[in-house]
C-alpha cells in the first residue's frame, strides 16, 4: 500500500527533517533541543521513509545496521567520560576547548558535545532498530 | 615483599595449567618450590616476630574509604602461614602422584595455589575487611575443590552443602566485623585489639561477637554446623589433607583466637566459645569412632580436635592459649600425614574401608612408617609432639578443675582409638584378601606424609626448637599479652601424665572393642548430625522459591501489570494516609481558559482511548491525550521537554500501529465485572497518582537545586541550556545509563521479533512482548 504523495512527500521531507535533527543537535547546548530530541528527529526521518516506502528499502538507505549506531552511540558516550578520567578528573567529566575560526569568531568544543552525539546516535538506532524491525514482519 | 607472598600464589595458579600440560604429573615437584620457598620466607620471619615487632606491609586500596590492604605478619599468622605454605608443598606434590594422569590435573593445582594464597591472605590480613575478602575466597575455592570430580553427583551436592555453610557463615561474618570494626573505631586487626575495653562496654559488643562466632564457628566445622565437614571428603584427599584438616578448617580457630585479645574477657566469651567448642569435641569424637571410611573417620576426629582448640580458646588462660597453639601445630602435622597416608592406602588398595585392610606394612613400608610416626604423635605419645602438647591441654585444664580435665580426656581416648583404626590396624596383622596387589606408593605420596611424621618426631624430641620462637610468641598474640614458653617432654609425675596413661589405656581398650560399638554408635548418634536440619532448610528454600516463582511470574503481561499497578497504588496509599503527607496546594492563581481546555482533552481523549472498540481509535486518543500533556510543559515555559513529548507520542502512535498488523481481530474477552475491576484499579491509580503529585508540589525537602544550576551552567558547563547541561554534563551518568537501558531495550524486542518462532500449542505464550508472540 504505498500511496504516491506519501511517498513523494517522505522523499523531499527526508533532507529538511534530518538537517533539523542536525541544527536541534547543533543548537541544544544553549537553546531548547539536543542530541535526545535530535536523535528522535532524525528517528521519525527514517521511520517516516519506511512507512512511505518499506522497511527493506528503508533499510538499505540508512546504509549502516540499526544496531551498529546503537554501539558507536555507546562507545562515544563512554569516551567521552573516558577522556576526562585520562586527563585526571573524574570520570565523565567535561573538557573544553576555544577554537578561533577566521571568520566565524570564537568556537567552544567540549567533551560533552560529544556525549550528546552518543545520544544522537543512541536514540537513532534505538528508533531504527525497533520499527525496521516491526515493520519488517 | 609479604604482599608479594600472597600475590605469588594466584599468579603461579594462573601458569599452573600450562606447566602442568608441560610436565604432566611432573608438574607437582616444580609447582611445590613456590610454597616452599614461601615457607623458607616465612620461616625467616620467625625471629623478628618472636622479638615483638612483626613484619607489616600496606598498600592503598580505596582510598575514600580508608581501606588499605596491610598485611602483618606477628607469630600467630607465621604459625599458620607456615603451616599453609609447607603443607602446601607436600600437598602439591602427593596430588601429582595421586591424581596421575588425569586430565584435569593442572586445574587442581591451579585452584590449590589460588587456596593456598587466599588462605595466606585470610592470616597475614591486617585489616577486618581485607580479611573478609580472602575469607570468602577460601569458601570458593573449597566449594570447587571439593566439586573436583563433578561428574559425580554426591560431590557437587558436598560442595554446594560446603559452600551454603561456610558462605552463609561468610554472611554473618561481615555485618560481625563491621559492627566490631564501629565498636573499636578502627578496621586495623593490630589496633582493635588494644580497644578491649571500648569494645566490650559497647552495645554493638553482643550482636557483633555473635555474628562474628557464626562465621567462625560454619568454617570451623563447630557444632551444629560440622556435618559438612565429613561430606567434604568428597574431594580428592591431597584437598582434604590440605584444606579440611591442616588449613582451611583452623581459619575459624585463628579467627578466634586473632580477635581474642578485643572479645575474650567476659562471661558470653568463654561460655559461648568455650560451650560450643566442648560440644563439638565430644560429638565429633564419639561420632569418629561409628565411621569405617577411613577418610569420614579423620573427618570427625578433625572435627572434634577443632572443638579441642575451640574450647581452649574460650577458656583463655595463658595456659590454655599456650596448649591450643602447641596442639594446633601437632594436629596439623598429624592429621595432614594420616589424611595423605589415607589417599596412599586407598590409592594402592583401591579401598578406604578400614575393616577390609590389613597387614600392608609388608607391601607399604615408607607409609606405613609415617603412618606410624603420625599415629603415635596422634595417640600422644612421647616422644612425639602430640605428647606434649596433650600434656600441656591437661595442665591448662586442671587449672580448671578436674571435671574439665576428665571431659578432654575421654575425648582424646577416642582419638586414641582413631589414631589405631588409621595409623595402626591397616599396616599390621594378617594381610586381608584385596582386589588389588598393593605395592609401595610412588615417592611423591611418602615424601609429604614422611616429613610430616618426622617433624612431629623432631618437634617432640626438640621442643626447644618450636617453644619461644614461635608457638610461645603465637600464644602471646592471642593472648595480647607476653608469656614464657618453656616445653620440654619430662614434666615429672603430674597429675597430667597419670591422666595420659588413663587416656592411652581406655583408648585402647576402645580399639579392641570398635567393632561391637560402630553399629550402635552409629545409630545412637544420627540425630545429632543436625544435616537433616540442612536438608530440610534447603526443601523448604527451593519450595518457597518456586512457589514465590509461580505466584509473580505468571507469563501473563496483564497479571504482570495488575501486581505492579496495585502495589504501587497500596503503597503508595498507604505511605499517604499514615504520614499525612497528603496536603491541598495552595491555588496560586486560578487556572487559564487554555489551560482549562487543554485539561478537557486530555480527559476526554483518555475516556475516548478506554471506551472505544477500534484500536487504531484508542491509539490515536492516547496520542492525544500525551499532546496534551506535552501542551501543558509548552504552556508552562518548558520547550525542551514538550518537544520530546510530541516526538515520542508519535513514535508510539506509529509503533502500536506497526503492532496491529499482526494481531488477531478485536474482541472483548472479559465479562462486565472483570472489566469494572480493571476501571476501579485504574481510577485508583490515577488517583493515588494525583493525590501524590499534588502533594508534591508543596513539599520542599531540601532547597532547591535549580538556582546552582541555573548559576554553574554557564560557568562551569559552558552551556546556556541548562536542561541540556543537566543531561550531559551535571547528571551524565544518569544519562549514560539511561541510554544503556534503551540500547538494551531495544536489543531486546530486536531479539524477541527476530528470534524463530516456537510452535505454540496451546501453552502459554510469553506475553511480556504481546508484538513478539502473535505474529502470523
Amino acid at each position: 500500500m504505498t500511496s504516491f504523495i506519501l511517498t513523494t512527500t517522505a522523499r523531499l521531507l527526508m533532507p529538511l527533517l534530518f538537517m533539523f535533527s542536525l541544527f536541534l543537535y547543533a543548537r541544544g547546548h544553549n537553546e531548547p533541543g539536543g542530541g535526545f530530541v535530535a536523535g528522535l528527529v532524525a528517528g521519525a526521518a527514517w521511520v517516516l521513509y519506511a512507512l512511505a516506502t518499506d522497511a527493506a528499502q528503508a533499510r538499505r538507505a540508512l546504509r549502516v545496521q540499526p544496531q551498529s549506531l546503537i554501539g558507536w552511540g555507546l562507545l562515544a558516550a563512554l569516551t567521552s567520560g573516558l577522556i576526562g578520567l585520562v586527563l585526571g578528573y573524574p570520570f565523565l567529566t567535561g573538557q573544553w576547548i576555544r577554537l578561533d575560526l577566521p571568520g566565524f569568531g570564537a568556537f567552544e568544543l567540549g567533551t560533552p558535545l560529544l556525549f550528546d552525539l552518543g545520544v544522537y546516535l543512541t536514540v537513532l538506532g534505538v528508533t531504527t532498530t525497533i520499527v525496521f524491525a516491526l515493520a519488517e514482519e | 615483599m609479604i604482599i608479594a607472598s600472597v600475590a605469588a600464589g594466584f599468579g603461579a595458579a594462573l601458569i599452573a595449567p600450562v606447566v602442568t600440560r608441560w610436565l604432566r604429573h611432573r608438574a607437582g615437584w616444580l609447582l611445590g618450590t613456590l610454597p616452599a620457598a614461601l615457607a623458607l620466607y616465612f620461616a625467616s620471619l620467625i625471629p623478628q616476630a618472636a622479638g615483638g615487632s612483626a613484619t607489616t606491609a600496606r598498600l592503598t586500596w580505596v582510598e575514600d574509604l580508608g581501606l588499605s590492604l596491610s598485611l602483618r605478619a606477628d607469630s600467630l599468622s607465621l604459625l599458620m602461614a607456615l603451616l599453609i605454605s609447607g603443607i602446601g608443598a607436600l600437598v602439591v606434590v602427593y596430588a601429582g602422584g595421586y591424581l596421575k594422569g588425569h586430565p584435569a590435573l593442572g586445574a587442581l593445582y591451579a585452584w590449590i595455589l589460588a587456596f593456598m594464597a587466599s588462605m595466606l591472605g585470610v592470616v597475614l590480613a591486617d585489616n577486618l575487611l581485607v580479611l573478609f575478602v580472602f575469607w570468602e575466597l577460601t569458601s570458593i575455592t573449597s566449594f570447587i575443590l571439593i566439586g573436583f570430580h563433578h561428574d559425580n553427583e554426591q560431590a557437587r551436592a558436598a560442595a554446594l552443602q560446603a559452600l551454603l555453610v561456610t558462605a552463609g557463615g561468610g554472611l554473618a561474618l561481615l555485618p560481625g566485623l563491621v559492627l566490631l570494626g564501629m565498636a573499636g573505631g578502627t578496621f586495623e586487626l593490630s589496633e582493635l585489639n588494644l580497644q578491649a575495653a571500648r569494645i566490650q562496654s559497647s552495645p554493638l559488643f553482643g550482636p557483633a561477637l555473635a555474628l562474628v562466632l557464626i562465621g567462625a564457628f560454619t568454617k570451623s566445622a563447630q557444632f551444629p554446623f560440622h556435618f559438612w565437614l565429613p561430606n567434604a571428603m568428597a574431594a580428592p584427599t591431597p584437598v582434604s589433607a590440605y584444606l579440611h584438616s591442616a588449613t582451611m578448617v583452623k581459619a575459624g580457630v585463628y579467627l578466634l583466637a586473632r580477635l581474642s585479645p578485643a572479645l575474650a574477657g567476659g562471661p558470653a566469651w568463654a561460655f559461648s566459645v568455650g560451650g560450643i567448642g566442648a560440644a563439638t569435641m565430644l560429638l565429633g569424637g564419639a561420632m569418629a569412632l561409628a565411621q569405617t571410611d577411613l577418610k569420614r573417620l579423620l573427618a570427625y576426629s578433625t572435627i572434634s580436635a577443632l572443638g579441642l582448640l575451640t574450647l581452649l580458646i574460650g577458656i583463655g588462660t595463658p595456659h590454655a592459649l599456650e596448649a591450643a597453639m602447641v596442639l594446633l601445630l601437632a594436629h596439623a602435622l598429624y592429621k595432614g600425614a594420616l589424611f595423605l597416608v589415607a589417599g596412599a592406602v586407598e590409592h594402592e588398595t583401591g579401598t578406604r574401608q578400614a575393616p577390609l585392610l590389613g597387614g600392608l606394612a609388608r607391601a607399604m613400608p615408607w607409609t606405613a612408617a609415617a603412618a606410624g610416626l603420625a599415629m603415635l604423635s596422634m595417640a600422644g605419645l612421647p616422644p612425639l609432639l602430640g605428647f606434649i602438647s596433650k600434656e600441656l591441654v591437661y595442665e591448662s585444664a586442671f587449672e580448671l578443675g578436674w571435671p574439665l580435665a576428665v571431659t578432654i580426656a575421654l575425648t582424646l581416648a577416642f582419638s586414641v582409638c582413631v589414631s589405631g583404626v588409621v595409623g595402626l590396624v591397616p599396616f599390621w596383622g594378617r594381610p586381608k584378601p584385596l582386589e588389588r596387589h598393593p605395592h609401595e606408593a610412588p615417592p611423591s605420596m611418602t615424601f609429604g606424609p614422611l616429613l610430616l611424621g618426622g617433624l612431629s618426631l623432631v618437634f617432640g624430641l626438640a621442643p626447644g626448637l618450636i617453644d619461644g620462637r614461635l608457638a610461645g610468641p603465637a600464644a602471646a598474640a592471642a593472648l595480647g599479652a607476653p608469656v614464657a614458653l618453656k616445653l620440654s617432654l619430662w614434666h615429672g609425675l603430674t597429675p597430667a601424665l597419670g591422666l595420659s596413661a588413663a587416656t592411652l589405656v581406655l583408648g585402647l581398650g576402645l580399639l579392641v572393642f570398635i567393632r561391637l560399638m560402630r553399629t550402635r554408635l552409629h545409630a545412637a548418634l544420627r540425630p545429632w548430625g543436625s544435616e537433616r536440619v540442612y536438608q530440610a532448610g534447603l526443601t523448604a528454600l527451593n519450595l518457597a522459591a518456586r512457589g514465590l516463582t509461580q505466584l509473580l511470574q505468571s507469563g501473563y503481561h496483564r497479571r504482570y501489570l495488575t501486581i505492579i499497578v496495585l502495589t504501587t497504588v497500596a503503597a503508595g496509599t498507604f505511605t499517604l494516609m499514615r504520614s499525612g503527607a497528603f496536603n491541598w496546594p495552595a491555588a496560586d492563581s486560578p487556572p487559564g481558559y487554555y489551560e482549562l481546555g487543554v485539561a478537557l482533552l486530555i480527559v476526554a481523549a483518555a475516556v475516548m482511548a478506554v471506551t472505544t472498540s477500534s484500536r487504531l481509535g484508542a491509539v490515536a486518543a492516547m496520542g492525544a491525550a500525551g499532546y496534551g500533556v506535552a501542551l501543558i510543559y509548552l504552556i508552562f515555559g518548558a520547550p525542551d521537554l514538550a518537544m520530546t513529548q510530541f516526538l515520542i507520542e508519535s513514535l508510539t502512535v506509529i509503533l502500536f500501529v506497526l503492532a496491529f498488523h499482526h494481531l488477531p481481530p478485536f474482541a472483548r474477552l472479559t465479562t462486565v465485572s472483570e472489566r469494572a475491576g480493571d476501571a476501579a484499579l485504574a481510577l485508583a491509580a490515577g488517583a493515588m497518582m494525583t493525590a501524590l503529585v499534588l502533594s508534591a508540589v508543596g513539599v520542599q525537602l531540601y532547597p532547591s537545586i535549580s538556582p546552582y544550576y541555573v548559576q554553574a551552567a554557564e560557568s562551569l558547563a559552558h552551556a546556556r541550556n541548562i536542561v541540556n547541561a543537566i543531561l550531559v554534563d551535571f547528571r551524565g551518568i544518569d544519562t549514560l545509563g539511561e541510554i544503556c537501558v534503551l540500547a538494551i531495550s531495544a536489543l531486546g524486542v530486536f531479539a524477541l521479533l527476530k528470534m524463530p518462532r516456537r510452535k505454540a500449542e496451546g501453552a502459554p505464550t510469553p506475553e511480556a512482548d504481546p508484538q513478539a508472540e502473535t505474529g502470523r
